[in-house]
């Protein structure tokens, strides 16, 4: 449970800090004069919706960190574990889910600047090359079920089923949020509006990213 | 929707978020149905939720007779049994307790509580509250099916919870986990919701110390709930996982019914450790809403201002911390190492001191207080008695040494059920009887809340307090019958009679509080907008049950803390939240 806790630790840290944001010794009884007003904090200015998305990403790496204690734990509980020879189609996977995380950056770069030509590239990009990376997952997939690596046969086959399953249903649900923007991109909302909805995918995409960099090199590991 | 004022003012901060629109609904079907609307999704959880919790309820009642009168009455066979604990327990914590405090409370409460019109994202919001009903209607499924629901007990622990031995192998336990899943993929969605609106969407001035302690426990058990559910949704899965693909996560190799099973070197000790790292932050999910209810409700029904204010905060916060530290506690008789067992034992005394702050601070609020008997502060003084009591026997579970001989024993059951059953029960039922005015416009009861109250509360006790000194006999939990046993004596027997008769009549007690919430929401007394004459934001709504948006046109702005009551020289004897500061100079014109 090593991985987990180390996890609630830093989620803790973040939260401390936060909380020492908050004036926590302030003693709110006595009645707020004009001289010592309560100021709320500038972190309240954040939109909604990126809080929003950080919680989330804190709930779903809690969930990845999980997995992968449930990962190392079972695979020092008994013999029976035998690592799996991961495909080396693997490798420009991985490339290829780099190259859509760049795209992102640039297209956030360009909603940024205003550039419309430049954002959707990036987002053509980003999501063509996410799309390439889940259809290479799945012959990723395939290959080793054809070559009998069964999800029964043994817990480090399970577990790669699980964890690539896992990352691929939470990029999919990306890609219906990058698609949604990308609609509206293309029918014309002015930039200024989607500024916020590109960063929201954009940081998503890098969250991703390093969640499958860890999955990656715990597959590498075991 | 309004404009919010945004010219300074004095002693309060400027507007933390402009306002956002807010959707307003064009149908009936998505003003009462598909609402948007967190009013409205609260009250259809809480009724989903009850709907829940009297099934459990029944289920509570087949189980007593069998314990009571295990020879005379047999409607249940030990199969049914095992079924009926499991799916009681399982309702009880999670969709029942769960969903009416967070989803339930946290959804009517936090908008109003800290000003804001609705919560942050209302339309998955809505999704929260549907993807929960699903999880409902595939749990209840199961009694259903081919093979009745699971009978793996709660914890659903493998290997035995997808053997044939076991009631529900085939499709209880595989509904079982899939309604889990579903339960945490809505409760996720609920959960960002509930937290983002405290941190983003409070009204000009609501600092986070001056947030009334309601909003405080609701916010930290939700932050604690939605790092704590993944772990039971990793176990779910790959308990699925080792059901329906015949993986090895969990289960060993083993023979069953002379047949070798295909499992091999699966890891039950595993599961345990995913079940109880969401567990235990479970039992504070449940307490830290009631904490932070029943501290209002202490304060407004005495009169008094709450003691230690920033105390009560600070607790709520280090026991939530805490609480993911302590999981093994549960797992004491799975074997660890005696420094694991040593360690679990330390940090789970360490978590008393906070909760004991909470009680002194509850008990010193009292002190002096203005104390007015009504229904929510018999319920709320109910709770602290009951919350000490299994606070205490708390103490000793949590040993190892003493864990071990009253590990299994019907002093667990007396234990939980004391602190994660009947105290939080209490605290809602009081917090129905405190907020039911706010959104119905009428109050409940009286005569028949009191009479609902003692009923209950006596009851309780003459239920659970003789489990203890069962489980001090050796009387085991999760067992069908006695039987003929010499080490245990008799007599429990008759005790055992007494406590289902005491639970039939607490469980009749409550169709007398359905009843006055049905008859009160045409009959009960008018109760305008502030009848506790409270100081928190939701009593200050321009309309009594507040409209959409809640606030009419302006929002509102805080000028101070959740707590001045009996408050000198005041024109009442409170300040609510949002009263200027006017009031001080009349106050400092005092002598």
């Amino acid at each position: 449970m090593t991985i987990i806790l180390l996890l609630v630790a830093t989620l803790a840290a973040i939260a401390l800090w936060w909380l020492s944001q908050q004036r926590l010794a302030e003693k709110p009884w006595l009645e707020s004069g004009p001289g010592d007003s309560f100021h709320n904090t500038a972190s309240g200015r954040m939109p909604a919706a990126k809080v929003g998305l950080g919680v989330f990403l804190a709930v779903v790496g809690a969930l990845f960190a999980l997995f992968a204690s449930a990962y190392t734990m079972r695979m020092h509980m008994a013999s029976d574990w035998r690592s799996l020879s991961l495909p080396w189609l693997l490798w420009p996977n991985t490339g290829v889910l780099l190259l859509s995380s760049a795209a992102m950056a640039w297209a956030q770069a360009a909603a940024r600047q205003g550039r419309t030509g430049s954002l959707r590239t990036g987002l053509l990009i980003g999501g063509a090359s996410a799309v390439l990376f889940l259809v290479g997952q799945v012959i990723v997939c395939r290959q080793l079920a054809a070559a009998g690596f069964y999800a029964a046969a043994n817990p480090a086959n399970a577990f790669f089923y699980l964890l690539t399953a896992l990352h691929g249903l939470h990029l999919l649900g990306g890609l219906v949020a990058l698609g949604r923007t990308s609609a509206k991109v293309w029918r014309g909302v002015p930039i200024s509006q989607m500024t916020l909805s590109v960063d929201l995918c954009a940081s998503y995409w890098h969250f991703l990213l390093l969640v499958w960099l860890a999955v990656f090199a715990l597959l590498l590991h075991g | 929707m309004g404009e919010a004022t945004l010219e300074p003012l004095e002693g309060v901060g400027p507007l933390e978020v402009p306002e956002a629109e807010l959707y307003h609904a064009t149908s009936w079907w998505t003003k009462y149905v598909f609402s948007q609307d967190a009013k409205i999704i609260a009250l259809q959880y809480s009724a989903t939720a009850l709907a829940a919790g009297f099934v459990a309820l029944v289920l509570s009642w087949l189980m007593r007779l069998q314990l009571g009168f295990p020879d005379s009455l047999s409607i249940i066979d030990q199969n049914q049994y095992y079924q009926v604990i499991t799916m009681h327990g399982m309702i009880m914590v999670v969709y029942l307790l769960t969903a009416l405090l967070l989803g339930g409370f946290g959804n009517y409460l936090i908008p109003l509580m800290v000003g804001a019109r609705d919560m942050v994202f209302p339309y998955l919001n809505m999704l929260s509250y549907w993807t929960y009903l699903l999880a409902v209607l595939v749990l209840m499924a199961s009694f259903f099916v081919p093979g009745g629901p699971t009978g793996a007990g709660w914890t659903l622990y493998p290997p035995q919870a997808i053997l044939s031995g076991t009631p529900g192998h085939d499709y209880g336990i595989v509904l079982m986990l899939v309604s889990l899943i579903i339960f945490i993929i809505g409760f996720t969605m609920g959960g960002l919701n509930y937290v983002v609106t405290v941190l983003q969407g409070r009204a000009r001035g609501m600092t986070m110390m001056r947030l009334p302690l309601t909003v405080w426990g609701i916010f930290t058990a939700s932050v604690m709930a939605l790092l704590a559910f993944p772990a039971l949704f990793v176990g779910a899965v790959m308990l699925l996982f080792d059901r329906l693909l015949g993986t090895s996560f969990f289960m060993p190799a083993m023979v069953e019914m002379g047949q070798q099973r295909d499992y091999n070197g699966g890891s039950p000790i595993l599961f345990q450790h995913m079940f109880w790292f969401f567990g235990h932050p479970e039992v504070y999910i449940v307490a830290l809403p009631a904490f932070g209810i029943v501290s209002d409700l202490i304060a407004t029904h005495a009169r008094r201002n709450i003691f230690g204010y920033r105390m009560m905060v600070w607790a709520i916060v280090i026991i939530g911390f805490l609480s993911f530290g302590v999981w093994a506690h549960h797992m004491y008789v799975s074997g660890m190492h005696p420094y694991f067992g040593f360690f679990f034992a330390t940090t789970t005394l360490i978590i008393a001191v906070p909760t004991a702050i909470k009680v002194y601070n509850w008990v010193l609020t009292l002190w002096r207080g203005d104390i007015h008997l009504t229904v929510p502060m018999l319920f709320a003084l109910g709770f602290i008695v009951t919350f000490v009591n299994g606070g205490l026997t708390g103490l000793f579970l949590g040993n190892a040494v003493v864990d071990v001989p009253l590990s299994d024993t019907m002093f667990v059951v007396a234990h939980f059920h004391m602190v994660m059953g009947v105290a939080p029960i209490l605290v809602i039922f009081g917090a129905i009887y405190h907020w039911y005015p706010k959104v119905t416009g009428r109050m409940l009861n009286e005569a028949l809340g009191k009479f609902h109250f003692w009923v209950t509360f006596i009851g309780s006790y003459v239920i659970f307090f003789p489990l203890h000194y069962l489980g001090l006999m050796g009387v085991p939990r999760r067992y069908y019958t006695m039987g003929e046993m010499d080490a245990i004596p008799l007599s429990t027997g008759e005790l055992n009679q007494l406590v289902s008769v005491a639970a039939f009549i607490v469980g009749f007690a409550q169709l007398v509080f359905v009843f006055n919430m049905i008859w009160s929401l045409r009959n009960g007394t008018p109760a305008g907008d502030n009848p506790w004459r409270a100081t928190t934001l939701e009593w200050q709504t321009p309309e009594t049950p507040p409209g959409h948006g809640n606030w009419g046109k302006e929002l509102p702005v805080v000028y101070r803390w959740a707590y001045d009551y009996s408050v000198p020289g005041a024109p009442q004897d409170f300040l609510p939240q949002n009263q200027p500061p006017l009031a001080r100079a009349a106050r400092s014109a005092e002598p």
